[in-house]
């Protein structure tokens, strides 16, 4: 039987990337993917007729230009079409609009307040500091501030560097945004409510946390410190959905000779004498490996898919303890048309962008509460976007595809599964808050995939269908990621690493934590490494 | 007597009120006299209409001469240097440089070989006077048409999609650089499948007063298809993502140039292949055989540069330590398309050989503060861009 050098478990795009550069170095590498296609969470699905869904992830900014170019990935099909646009809708008719030129979004904001509108730059700057410093740790593996090896020290050293160079009050300045709240933070900038509400946003996406909660500031930055070209904080399409990232990397995967295997979930990860040797696939096949590497969350991996008996007690029980709470549901909808927004001109192009239907920071902590309550947000916070205005590749000629990311939504009803019913009364709770807005959209409903966190987890495999493989919070971001001691993409078993968004520096569609475990493997290995570093923004 | 004097406003093109009615940037420059846009709203947001949907350029102030009469093939083969006679039928267009008496480029352009005994030359600069002294002893009427023809890119992998909705029937079946003539609200449309975009595209020709209702009919065609208007900065994005020269950029017209040396040949402009030395006689032929022979001097380069600084107008050297200067930077832009930073450039030979490392001097501008990095190069040979549906005939819907 043959042994591979390495067999990634679950071709999401963090599996398919990191298999690409273990065979771009010359590695004997096969991927296992439990379902019958590929890309994980960043998957184009066809549900209906001709309409393609991004049934998951749905924008992308985060993925990693330097992977990109690296992978040749624009040979393999992806192309990323950046957006403009957007708006928050108000209750009493108007709207807060969101424009790509400066000075247009200051004039919009003027609209509201002008203490405001003259307050954006200074945010902007703010963020963006706290950006570049986050965005150089993204292509390097955190150190860990206990070890006395070599690299530790250096990387460490390094971070410190970056840090000490902000300047003693941009420092204090950092560490406090590293833990606050985002409606503290956007108050120490804005008066205005609708301002903070349509900013406030990005700070709960994938959180189970509310716009008050410590943390939250952080999950801010995490949307903001993508680009789409250069341009730090834009976001764009997947051509194709998303399903084109995963199947880029996929063809870049299988062009430097990797191997894919779909409808092959793995039962266990083999262990033996404290050494992976390989693993059992769920039909009862064993794959032999010298090499393990996971892309699942850490808790699906160890919890679900090890004995117990080959891992350390503290380390279980770090892993059960790691914070991965669900806390956001899907709507998936073809259309027979464009709908209409009363409060917009017909085809504005802001329908570009992303549309939210919440104009208070009173509404977006009241949706939180309903989830700590154990149940979905009866007015909820809704990221609406249609991609089909801007790629022609997911829907007929005028007919379209739009994609709901809906916050709070509960892994289960009070402690309890969810029922069906309960399932199509979240979805219809969504829907009535966009036809609030929208006179025309019910009648447009050509179909529905209503997504709740289980069907997310059962799908795509995500504990409790958190989107980012784990909560974004200090206490589980850089060396703390996954676990205190692990945060080197090296599992607690020879042979074993894990290579997920529960590894730094998170989740999103960065491909970034696929990259890096890469490059530790290859270390290991001692075998040239192929991932690229950081194209630096100085 | 009277008098006539100039326009002395910047010339609006035939499409001019269809622009103005969608420019939100007011931000124009001037294309031999006429109103060209840079943008209209978003110039990233407009190259991505090239790449992701379909993209219409106004490309009216291009220079178009119709060359006709009994000698009209002998002239035009006689003309550039490639083979006219045999290789570009009637129905075919060619890309083509044409040189002066030393081998050294004129101008390219493109040559419609619109039916038997005429043709359509379009260039960048005007060119009469050398036109008409090439064709001495021969039966051709050579006119300048520039103004009486409006003419459009429409370009990007939703083009085909909208030129059948426009009810041209048989597109699916015209070939990259094929052109067709079709019947437009009575008048005759010329559609050829070109353009500086390298990807899927066409350009269409009409009579300058049916302008408007082309652009209308295209749009109202286009509206479910992404159809937006670009300006040059889009295009010129594409345009270096596609390798293409551009006159006045990676080369001057050599009987323009004043400094010896500031010419290029054919050769050093990478386009050996439109040089066909079968041909008994064209213009240059015998300094281009001589140099074909000794070598040339310079060497045209398409750089792939690692990291992500716009390596505009810099230096190209052998060495990192940029003790040997090779030659320098002509074209620059980071590819969205593509993820890569890249650039045109011209180097000494024998520098600049495709797999050859090289190094760029690259300056960038950081809150008011320069910096400077030595960024290696790889010399490629393919096109960064040239996806297949750019050749796929019939072409697909998107």
């Amino acid at each position: 039987m043959k042994t591979y050098d390495v067999i990634v478990v679950g071709a999401g795009h963090n599996g398919l990337t990191n298999a690409a550069f273990l065979a771009k170095a010359g590695l004997n590498v096969l991927c296992v993917e439990k379902n019958d296609y590929i890309g994980g969470a960043a998957v184009s699905r066809n549900l209906y007729k001709d309409w393609v869904y991004s049934n998951c992830s749905y924008v992308c900014s985060l993925l990693r230009p330097e992977i990109f170019r690296s992978l040749e990935l624009h040979r393999h099909g992806l192309q990323v079409t950046p957006y403009a646009g957007g708006a928050t809708f108000l209750q009493n008719g108007d709207y807060y609009a969101s424009y790509d030129d400066h000075d247009l979004q200051h004039r919009e904001m003027a609209r509201f307040s002008k203490h405001d509108a003259d307050a954006y730059d200074r945010y902007g700057a703010d963020v963006m500091r706290q950006c570049r410093f986050i965005r150089d740790t993204l292509l390097r593996t955190p150190p860990d501030p206990t070890s006395f090896k070599l690299r530790d020290l250096k990387e460490l050293l390094y971070l410190g560097g970056r840090f000490a160079e902000l300047g003693e009050d941009r420092m204090y300045e950092t560490i406090r945004f590293w833990t606050m709240s985002v409606a503290e933070y956007l108050d120490e900038y804005f008066e205005t409510d609708i301002i903070k509400t349509s900013l406030s946003g990005s700070g709960i996406i994938g959180t189970a946390l509310g716009i008050h909660s410590p943390g939250t500031a952080y999950v801010l930055l995490h949307h903001y410190m993508g680009d789409v070209d250069g341009n730090i904080g834009s976001w764009g399409y997947a051509r194709g959905g998303m399903g084109a990232v995963s199947n880029a990397i996929a063809g870049a995967f299988q062009a430097y000779g990797g191997e894919l295997r779909t409808d092959a979930g793995v039962e266990q990860i083999l262990v033996k004498n404290g050494q992976v040797t390989g693993v059992a696939l769920t039909n009862g096949d064993e794959i032999k490996a010298k090499q393990v590497v996971s892309s699942m969350d850490v808790k699906r991996t160890f919890l679900k898919c090890m004995d117990k008996s080959d891992l350390e007690p503290d380390f279980y029980n770090r892993v059960k303890n790691f914070k991965i709470r669900g806390s956001s549901g899907k709507l998936n909808i073809a259309l027979d048309g464009l709908p209409t927004f009363s409060a917009l001109p017909k085809d504005s192009p802001l329908m570009d962008g992303d549309m939210h239907f919440i104009d208070s920071m009173e509404r977006m902590e009241r949706a939180y509460d309903d989830w700590k309550e154990g149940t979905w947000s009866k007015d909820p916070y809704i990221d609406m976007v249609i991609p089909t205005v801007t790629d022609p590749t997911m829907a007929p000629p005028g007919k379209h595809f739009m994609s709901c990311f809906i916050q709070y939504c509960p892994p289960q009803i009070n402690g309890r599964e969810w029922t069906d019913e309960e399932r199509d009364q979240f979805g219809q709770t969504c829907i009535d808050q966009i036809a609030n807005y929208s006179p025309d959209f019910k009648d447009l409903i050509l179909h529905v995939e209503v997504r709740t966190p289980k069907e997310i987890e059962n799908e795509a495999g995500l504990t409790e269908g958190n989107i980012f493989h784990g909560e974004l919070t200090m206490d589980q971001l850089l060396f703390n990621r996954p676990i205190p001691g692990y945060a080197d993409y090296r599992g607690p078993v020879s042979g074993l690493y894990m290579c997920g968004s529960s590894t730094h520096p998170g989740g999103g569609v960065m491909a970034a934590p696929g990259a890096n475990a890469a490059r530790e493997i290859l270390h290991d290995l001692k075998r040239r490494n192929t991932v690229p570093e950081n194209f630096g923004d100085d | 007597m009277t008098t006539a004097a100039v326009d002395l406003t910047r010339l609006k093109t035939p499409f001019y009120p269809r622009l103005e009615a969608l420019d939100r940037l007011h931000t124009w420059h001037s294309w031999k006299g006429y109103r060209s846009a840079d943008a209209f709203t978003n110039g990233e947001i407009e190259y991505f209409a090239i790449r992701n949907s379909a993209a219409v350029f106004d490309l009216s102030p291009m220079t178009k001469y119709r060359i006709t009469g009994n000698d009209a093939r002998i002239y035009v083969d006689r003309l550039v240097t490639r083979d006219m006679l045999n290789k570009v039928g009637a129905g075919r267009v060619a890309y083509a440089v044409w040189c002066d008496d030393q081998g050294q480029v004129i101008d390219d352009g493109t040559i419609f070989h619109l039916r038997d005994d005429e043709y359509r030359l379009c260039s960048q600069e005007f060119h009469l006077p050398w036109l008409r002294a090439a064709a001495i002893g021969m039966n051709v009427d050579i006119r300048e048409e520039t103004a009486d023809y409006a003419a459009l890119a429409l370009q990007g992998p939703n083009s085909y999609s909208i030129l059948k909705n426009l009810g041209l029937s048989g597109i699916e079946n015209l070939k990259l650089f094929g052109l067709r003539h079709f019947d437009f609200a009575g008048t005759e449309l010329m559609v050829s499948r070109t353009g500086f975009t390298g990807d899927l595209g066409y350009e269409l020709w009409i009579d300058a007063d049916k302008a408007l209702p082309l652009w209308d009919a295209l749009f109202e065609a286009g509206k479910l298809h992404g159809i937006r208007a670009i300006g040059t900065h889009a295009l010129e994005q594409s345009r270096i993502e596609a390798g293409y020269l551009a006159a006045y950029v990676e080369f001057l017209p050599a009987n323009e140039t004043v400094r010896t040396g500031r010419t290029r040949s054919p050769f050093e402009l990478g386009l050996d292949w439109l040089v066909d030395f079968k041909k008994p006689n064209f213009n240059g032929r015998r300094a281009l055989a001589a140099e074909k022979r000794e070598g040339s001097t310079w060497r045209f380069v398409k750089l792939d540069i690692e990291g992500n600084k716009t390596a505009s107008s810099a230096y190209i050297y052998a060495d990192k330590r940029a003790k040997k200067n090779i030659g320098f930077v002509t074209s620059a832009t980071w590819s969205p398309v593509c993820k890569k930073n890249i650039a045109l450039g011209t180097v000494r030979m024998p520098h600049g050989k495709v797999g050859e490392t090289v190094y760029v001097e690259v300056y960038y501008q950081r809150e008011m503060h320069w910096s400077r990095m030595m960024a290696k190069a790889e010399v490629v040979s393919k096109p960064f861009w040239d996806p297949p549906r750019r050749r796929a005939t019939p072409p697909g819907l998107f």
